[in-house]
């Protein structure tokens, strides 16, 4: 159906069915997460199950993207009964089918049980996990098909968009965002509406929409998912801020990495070009907007939005020096608006709803609401999003769910490998843009990596600066020989080769990089290290010291000699027979832990 | 005798024509797109040795230091052949905290390589990768397309053997 204008969209997502036409749906998540878990075949065998008993007419079976809830897939959400099923496998799916699908009876025990309860949850939506969301960028994630057009009609798909073009200006559609407070959801934290008019005042025929899918942050997953799970949101929004700002192109920058958002965005601009909801003259207007995609290769400072236009021409994706900023002179010389993929997501819902109601949501500074992918040491992981000024605690605590083996959470990272730890005393900081920067963090694009009292402070900076000395473009002398000198420094104390005035040297050498590398990338990698050189200097002391110990060691007076140690040795280096007390080869540890769990009187130390 | 990098006879001639058609078929500026064209070709020919670069540099009427600069800039692109099996350990935070470095250790001591060459048997190339997202299944190590999930060290043994013993993995 090709749509003309609003009143067509309306009549055809009257047409369409919706999930109150059927008996029952059954949504199955087929994310990368959970189809790494086999979710496809699960998919396949339901249809399979649906066709043989002939009932596909009350059984609505939905692909969707999304649910969030990674550490628990795969996933199958069942409507309107409320229902989710975790952990789903293969073996479980006929069961599901007979019992839930025919029957009406809850499987119970592929119910998701909270920690420390001994009864399964039964209502999906009572899930401590979901409790204290409020999903607004991921607000079809996991609710619709990402590869059916139809599914997000249903929604108010492109009724955003049509109503722009219907009843307001390009001028009021930026008064609308920039009155939403919507900020940018990247890392930057720069007013959206504010970005589009600057882009918007600059007078050329020839302006660009880039939307920014380049998510290089090592542990995030926000925007892959939004593109797997809801590309048309996306879509629509370009579209919106491409007449907002003037523009009739849009780029998407993906990396290529994301081979099935990538695959699901193609699908979803085929489909709005068929239904004319890109290509020439728009809704019966003037305006006429398509998008094209555009694949990165595997460079991190591609997201930085001036490496990111150097990429998309064909070049090496090595930054520029702003200004002039992308607005007035960004792809091909042209103005330019780069936005995040997850900021794109939050248009829709805001030109429907109102500037007015965005503001109300979050703090007074910071409006709406962040998606974060929730990593590392923790019970729940997945992609979670709330309110802005929720605190870390309730984040990692409440809907986390705190660490799966009940130790201590020592720090959370927060902005990927431009950003900092957060130590407990912090924990109740609100997450938004400026109470994040009071205490020394950044909100960055949304990775949250959660870390317990085992982890070695230094081997995780360590970690990030080997990423960014790695992903240095190299244009920049700071950035290039600084991160290289700041890991060798690293990589000397963590082999027991450093000294104590190594310490200074990381320190004056961090503060030097960050004030004279050319873009973000340099600009902000000594964070991890100077951050947690500030919180963990003990830690940073003990290898410069040369007082830390490298291997487990066990306590002669607490061992029994029952071999369960050197039973899971990876590395076979614990020596000792039956009932004697048994000895690690320090110099052949690995520090796996193993023995550490498996040790039934706790006689193992660690390092 | 000819300049080696200048020899494309080397090349597979059949998939140099799948090469030529996809170039050919190109909309718009072309030597915009040569990151699509590379992509293109190294699922062609699975990794992108000089003469192809300096075969595609001729194509696009750039210089071959061009196309180099841009290979050799971003690391989804190969300029050494790769094994039967790629094994590529994710290096994100979340599997790094759940000990990806370890995992990473065995796989290169069992396969015998360093990172990123061809083990000698021709079957195996380990790479660290970035984050591939999957961090509810942290560590995550994947062979070609297979994903192995919530590993441990001693888990992976298991997997080299498999792709040893020519069991099909796909």
């Amino acid at each position: 159906m090709l749509i003309k204008d609003l009143k067509s969209l309306e009549k055809w997502k009257k047409s369409l069915p919706k999930k109150s036409d059927f008996r029952i749906s059954v949504l199955v998540c087929a994310g990368t997460s959970c189809i790494s878990s086999e979710a496809d075949l699960i998919i396949a065998m339901l249809e399979g199950y649906i066709k043989e008993h002939n009932i596909a007419a009350e059984v609505n079976l939905v692909k969707t993207g999304c649910f969030g809830f990674c550490g628990q897939g795969p996933i199958i959400k069942i409507e309107p009964d409320d229902i989710t099923y975790v952990k789903v496998k293969v073996d479980d799916v006929e069961e599901i089918f007979n019992e839930h699908l025919l029957n009406n009876n809850t499987v119970k025990r592929l119910l998701y049980k909270e920690p420390f309860e001994s009864e399964a949850t039964e209502d999906a939506s009572g899930m401590q996990f979901y409790k204290k969301q409020l999903r607004v960028a991921l607000r079809n994630c996991g609710e619709i098909n990402p590869e059916i057009i139809g599914d997000y009609i249903v929604n108010d798909g492109y009724l955003a968009l049509a109503k722009c073009l219907d009843e307001k200006t390009p001028a009021e559609v930026v008064e609308i965002v920039k009155n939403s407070g919507l900020r940018g959801r990247g890392g930057g934290g720069f007013s959206t509406g504010l970005k589009w008019q600057y882009t918007a005042a600059v007078k050329d025929d020839e302006k660009y929409i880039i939307c920014n899918a380049d998510e290089g942050d090592p542990g995030a997953f926000m925007d892959r998912s939004i593109c797997e799970g809801d590309p048309h949101s996306i879509i629509e929004s370009m579209a919106i801020a491409g007449y907002a700002i003037g523009a009739e192109n849009g780029l998407i920058y993906i990396r290529a990495e994301y081979g099935l958002a990538t695959e699901r965005l193609r699908i979803a601009i085929n489909q709005a070009r068929e239904h004319g909801l890109l290509g020439k003259n728009l809704f019966g207007s003037d305006f006429s907007f398509d998008i094209e995609i555009k694949l990165g290769a595997g460079a991190f400072v591609c997201g930085e939005e001036t490496a990111l236009i150097r990429s998309m021409e064909g070049y090496r994706g090595e930054p520029d020096k702003k200004p002039p900023f992308p607005s007035e002179s960004g792809y091909r010389g042209k103005p330019s608006s780069v936005n995040n993929v997850e900021t794109f997501a939050n248009i829709p819902a805001i030109i429907l709803n109102g500037s007015e109601w965005f503001a109300s949501l979050g703090t007074e500074k910071s409006n709406g609401t962040k998606v974060f992918a929730l990593a590392g040491h923790v019970r729940n992981i997945g992609l979670v999003e709330v309110p802005m000024g929720t605190t870390l605690r309730e984040i990692v605590y409440d809907i986390g769910g705190g660490h799966p083996e009940g130790k201590e959470i020592k720090a959370i990272q927060i902005g990927g490998p431009s950003g900092g730890v957060i130590v407990k005393e912090y924990f109740d900081t609100p997450v938004d843009y400026e109470s994040l920067l009071e205490i020394g963090a950044m909100m960055g694009s949304g990775g949250l990596i959660v870390m317990d009292e085992d982890t070695d402070m230094v081997e995780v900076a360590k970690f990030y600066l080997d990423f960014t000395q790695d992903e240095s473009c190299g244009k920049c002398t700071p950035c290039r020989i600084g991160t290289k000198r700041m890991y060798e420094i690293l990589e000397r104390l963590t082999n027991m080769e450093g000294e104590p005035k190594d310490l200074e040297k990381l320190e004056v050498l961090g503060n030097n990089i960050k004030h004279a590398s050319l873009c973000g990338l340099g600009q902000t990698a000594p964070n991890p290290v100077l951050s947690t050189m500030h919180f963990f200097k003990e830690e940073y002391e003990a290898y410069a010291y040369r007082t830390k110990r490298t291997a487990y060691l066990i306590e002669p007076k607490k061992c029994i000699g029952c071999t369960k140690c050197a039973r899971v040795c990876p590395v076979n280096c614990i020596e000792g027979k039956v009932r004697e007390i048994h000895k690690i080869i320090e110099s052949d540890c690995i520090a796996c832990g193993a023995c550490f769990t498996a040790c039934p009187t706790n006689a193992i130390l660690k390092p | 005798m000819k300049n080696k990098i200048l020899d494309f006879s080397t090349l597979d001639q059949s998939l140099l024509k799948k090469l030529d058609a996809y170039i050919d078929a190109l909309e718009g500026d072309r030597q915009e797109q040569l990151i699509h064209v590379l992509h293109h070709a190294q699922k062609l020919f699975t990794y992108l040795p000089h003469n192809l670069q300096l075969y595609i540099a001729h194509a696009l009427d750039l210089s071959g230091a061009h196309v180099n600069g841009v290979v050799t800039f971003y690391s989804f692109f190969n300029e050494e052949p790769v094994g039967k099996y790629t094994v590529s350990v994710c290096m994100g935070t979340a599997c790094f905290v759940k000990g990806a470095d370890k995992v990473l250790d065995r796989i290169l001591k069992l396969t015998n390589t360093k990172k990123n060459v061809m083990s000698e048997d021709g079957l195996f190339t380990v790479k660290d990768v970035r984050c591939i997202g999957a961090c509810g299944l942290a560590p995550v190590v994947t062979v070609n397309e297979k994903v192995y999930g919530n590993l441990k060290v001693k888990d992976v043994d298991a997997i080299i053997e498999s792709c040893r013993g020519d069991e099909h993995v796909d």
